[in-house]
C-alpha cells in the first residue's frame, strides 16, 4: 500500500471526526411535526415527564448530577402520592452534549412519549436549540441552570438564575472589594459572549476597566497562552464563564503560572460543588463563585435535601446550585399542576404566578410574567474540603429581570 | 519581552505535549502504517492508570513515578491485544483497520464511562509540579510544563537510541524498510509488529500520565488529541521520528503565537491552513524514508 493511499484514508477519517465535532456548533432544529400542540398523554394512572440531559460528551460532568437530582424529586413526589393522584413516570434521554441531538430528543419526548413536561438542558446552546421545538409543540421545558438572560419563552420556566441574580451581584461584590479592572475568560458560545457583553456594559457604567476578553472552544484544554495574557494584564480579578472540561485545564494552568486567589481572584459562574470535585481543590481553594445555592446553605429544607441526596447517591456526592434548581423545578411544576387542577400546558402556565416553594436555597417565588423565579443571590469561597462557603448574600430574594430593564446601564443591550 | 519569552515557552510546551501524544503514533502509524483511531484511548488509559494508582498510593509524587512505567505497560498491553485480536488480520485492508479501530475507540470510551463514571476524575499533582520557576524579569516557567518537556525529550532520546542501537531496533527498522526482505532474512515479522505496537501504545500511556498534570481526565480526552497526533505524524513525514519532533515544536510555537496575536479559535485555523499549504508543497511530509521496497 502506498503512502498516498494511507494519507487519503486518513484525511477521510479526520474529516469524519471533525464533522462530528463541528455538528456540535450547528443549531439545526427539526421542522417536522404538527404546528398545533401535542397534548400530553395523561389517560392512565401515571403521567410521563421527560428528562433531557447530556449523559455523555463534554457536558456530562455537570449534567449527570442534574439528572440525579431530578430523579430524586420525582421519587419524593411519587412517595407522597404523585401529582393529581397520578404517579410520575420519568422518560430519560441523552442529549450527548450535542445541540441538534437535544432538539431531536426534545421532539421525540413531546411527540412520541407525549410527556407533560420536560426537565433538563444545561448549556444555553442546547436551550436555544430546543426552544423552537417547545414553542412549536406548545410543550413545557423546565430549565435549571443560570444563563445569560435576554430571553423569555412562554414555554420555558427558568428555575436557575438570570443575570441580575448572579452575574450582576458577582460584579457588585467585586466592586465592593475594590476591584478596578477585570479580565474576561469564557467558552466560545452564546452564554459567555452575552454575559461578557453585560459585564462590559456594567464595567463602563461603574468605572471598571475590562483589560481583555478571551474565548476558548468548548472542550478546549490548552490554556497556556490565555493564562499568559491574563497574567501580563495585571487585572484585579478574572471573571470566568468557561464551561465543562476547560475549567480543569484553565485552573491547573492558572496555579502553575503562580497566580493565586489572593493576588488575582477568579469569580466563576459555572463551577459548583460537583465541578470543584472534578477539578481538584488543590487548584481552586480560595477562588470565588457566584450562585444562589451552596451545599452549606443553612436551613431545614436544605438539610433534608442534602441528606436525601447523599442517602440515594452516596455520601461523597456533593449537591450544587443547578442540581438544586432542577430539583426545585420538579416541585414547582407539581405545585403549578395542582393549582391548575390539570396537566394542560396553558392552564399550568396561567396558574404559575405567585407559586412559592420552600426550596433548599430558601423561599422561591415564580414570577408568572417572566416565568423566572425570585431567588437569593450568593457569593461563596471554595474551601479546602471542596465545599463552598458563603461570603455574601443579597439578604432577600432578587426579583428576576431577564432583560435588565431596571438597570439604566443595560439599556443598550438586547 | 517577558511576554514574548513566556509565549515562546508556552509554544515549546504545547509542542512537547504534541510530541508526547504523537510519538507512539509515529511508531504504529509512521513505521507500521497502521491507522489506529484508538490511539487516543490508550492515552486515556494511561491517565486513568494514574488515577487508579493514586487511590492506593497516597504520595502524589511517588504515585506519579510509579504510574509512568505501569501506564506504559497497561497501554502497551492494550495495544498488543488490539494488534493480536484485530489489526493483525487487517494489515492489507487499511480502510477496515480504520473503521475497526474507531469502533474500538468508541467501545473503550464507553468502558471508561461505565467503570469510572461520565464525570471527570481528578488526580493530585505533587506540590513540586504545581509551582513554577521564577526567572529574572518576572518570567515564570511552570514546573509541570518543564516536567512534560523533559519527559517528551527523554522518550524521544530513548526511542531513537533503541531503534538505532538495539537488536530489536534493527529488526524494527528492517521490517519497516522492506518487510519481505526482512522476512526472508529470518526475522519473525509478526513478532516484530507486536513489539512495535507494544512500544507505540505504551508511549501513548506515558503521554496519558503526563496529561493528568495539565487537563481533565475523562472518557473523551483521547478524541480531543487524536487529530493533533495524526497531523504531527503526517506533516513530519511517515517513517521518521525526527520529522515528528520538528513538526511538533513548530506547530506548538505557531499555535501559541497565533493564539497570542489573535484568539484561540483563529489560531487553530491558522495552524490548519499552514498545514494544508505545507502538504501542498510537500505532500510526503517533512522527511521521507527512501527504501527499495516495492510496497
Amino acid at each position: 500500500m502506498s503512502l498516498f493511499r494511507d494519507r487519503r484514508i486518513l484525511a477521510g477519517a479526520m474529516t469524519l471526526v471533525a464533522a462530528a465535532a463541528l455538528t456540535a456548533c450547528g443549531s439545526k432544529t427539526s421542522d417536522e411535526g404538527s404546528a398545533a400542540g401535542v397534548t400530553a398523554d395523561v389517560s392512565g394512572d401515571t403521567v410521563k415527564v421527560g428528562l433531557l440531559n447530556s449523559l455523555s460528551g463534554t457536558m456530562a460532568i455537570s449534567e449527570v448530577t442534574v439528572r440525579d437530582s431530578i430523579m430524586l424529586a420525582v421519587e419524593e413526589i411519587n412517595a407522597a402520592g404523585g401529582v393529581l393522584g397520578k404517579k410520575i413516570q420519568p422518560v430519560g434521554e441523552d442529549g450527548a452534549s450535542d445541540w441538534p441531538t437535544f432538539a431531536e430528543k426534545a421532539e421525540k419526548l413531546i411527540s412520541e412519549d407525549r410527556v407533560a413536561a420536560v426537565f433538563g438542558c444545561w448549556t444555553s446552546a442546547s436551550r436555544k436549540a430546543v426552544k423552537p421545538v417547545f414553542e412549536k409543540n406548545k410543550a413545557l421545558l423546565f430549565y435549571p441552570v443560570q444563563y445569560e438572560g435576554l430571553e423569555q419563552s412562554p414555554y420555558i420556566f427558568y428555575t436557575g438564575a438570570t443575570t441580575n441574580q448572579q452575574i450582576v451581584p458577582g460584579l457588585d461584590y467585586l466592586k465592593s472589594q475594590g476591584a478596578k479592572s477585570v479580565y474576561l475568560v469564557g467558552s466560545d458560545y452564546v452564554f459567555p459572549r452575552t454575559a461578557n457583553k453585560i459585564i462590559k456594559a456594567y464595567a463602563t457604567a461603574n468605572g471598571m476597566t475590562v483589560l481583555g476578553e478571551d474565548y476558548a472552544p468548548l472542550g478546549s484544554t490548552e490554556f497556556g497562552t490565555i493564562v499568559n495574557k491574563v497574567k501580563s494584564s495585571g487585572a484585579d480579578a478574572v471573571f470566568n464563564t468557561l464551561n465543562g472540561d476547560s475549567n480543569v485545564a484553565f485552573f491547573k494552568e492558572y496555579k502553575s503560572a503562580g497566580l493565586t486567589a489572593a493576588a488575582m481572584p477568579v469569580v466563576s459562574v459555572s463551577i459548583a460543588e460537583e465541578e470543584v470535585k472534578g477539578i481538584g481543590t488543590q487548584y481552586l481553594e480560595g477562588q470565588l463563585t457566584a450562585w444562589n445555592y451552596y451545599q452549606t446553605t443553612p436551613g431545614a429544607a436544605n438539610s433534608k435535601f442534602v441528606a436525601a441526596y447523599k442517602a440515594k447517591y452516596g455520601a461523597d456526592k456533593p449537591t450544587s446550585d443547578p442540581m438544586e434548581a432542577a430539583y426545585v423545578g420538579v416541585h414547582l411544576w407539581k405545585a403549578m399542576v395542582e393549582k391548575a387542577g390539570a396537566f394542560d400546558v396553558e392552564k399550568v402556565r396561567a396558574a404559575s404566578d405567585g407559586i412559592t416553594f420552600d426550596a433548599p436555597e430558601g423561599l422561591v417565588t415564580v414570577d408568572g410574567k417572566t416565568q423566572h423565579i425570585a431567588k437569593t443571590a450568593r457569593i461563596g469561597k471554595i474551601g479546602a474540603d471542596g465545599l463552598i462557603t458563603e461570603v455574601w448574600n443579597s439578604g432577600k430574594p432578587v426579583a428576576p429581570d431577564p432583560y435588565l430593564k431596571t438597570y439604566p446601564w443595560a439599556s443598550g443591550l438586547s | 519581552m517577558t511576554v514574548l519569552f513566556g509565549q515562546l515557552f508556552t509554544g515549546i510546551s504545547i509542542g512537547a505535549v504534541l510530541l508526547l501524544i504523537a510519538l507512539g503514533l509515529a511508531l504504529t502509524f509512521g513505521q507500521m502504517n497502521v491507522i489506529n483511531m484508538a490511539h487516543g484511548e490508550f492515552i486515556m488509559a494511561g491517565a486513568y492508570t494514574t488515577y487508579v494508582l493514586q487511590q492506593s498510593i497516597t504520595g502524589a509524587g511517588l504515585s506519579l513515578v510509579v504510574a509512568l512505567p505501569v501506564a506504559f505497560v497497561v497501554a502497551g498491553t492494550m495495544g498488543v491485544l488490539l494488534e493480536v485480536l484485530l489489526i493483525r488480520r487487517l494489515y492489507a485492508r487499511p480502510l477496515d483497520t480504520l473503521l475497526v479501530t474507531w469502533g474500538v475507540s468508541l467501545m473503550l470510551q464507553q468502558l471508561a464511562r461505565d467503570v469510572f463514571g461520565s464525570p471527570n476524575v481528578q488526580t493530585r499533582a505533587p506540590e513540586l509540579l504545581t509551582g513554577n520557576v521564577a526567572l529574572p524579569g518576572g518570567l515564570t516557567i511552570a514546573n509541570n510544563r518543564l516536567f512534560i518537556l523533559a519527559l517528551a525529550l527523554a522518550a524521544v532520546a530513548a526511542l531513537t537510541l533503541a531503534l538505532r542501537l538495539t537488536p530489536l531496533g534493527r529488526r524494527i527498522r528492517a521490517v519497516v524498510q522492506n518487510r519481505d526482505l526482512a522476512a526472508v532474512s529470518g526475522i519473525a515479522t509478526s513478532r516484530v509488529d507486536r513489539t512495535t505496537f507494544f512500544l507505540g501504545s505504551g508511549l501513548a500511556g506515558l503521554a496519558g500520565v503526563a496529561l493528568t498534570l495539565l487537563g481533565p481526565i475523562g472518557p473523551t480526552m483521547g478524541t480531543n488529541l487524536i487529530i493533533d497526533a495524526f497531523l504531527v505524524v503526517v506533516v513530519g513525514g511517515i517513517g521518521q521520528l525526527k520529522g515528528s519532533v520538528i513538526v511538533a515544536f513548530a506547530l506548538g510555537v505557531l499555535q501559541a503565537t497565533g493564539e497570542y496575536l489573535t484568539t484561540l479559535s483563529v489560531a487553530k485555523v491558522i495552524v490548519f491552513v499552514a498545514i494544508v499549504a505545507f502538504l501542498q508543497w510537500r505532500p510526503q511530509g517533512l522527511f521521507t524514508l527512501r527504501t527499495r521496497s516495492l510496497a
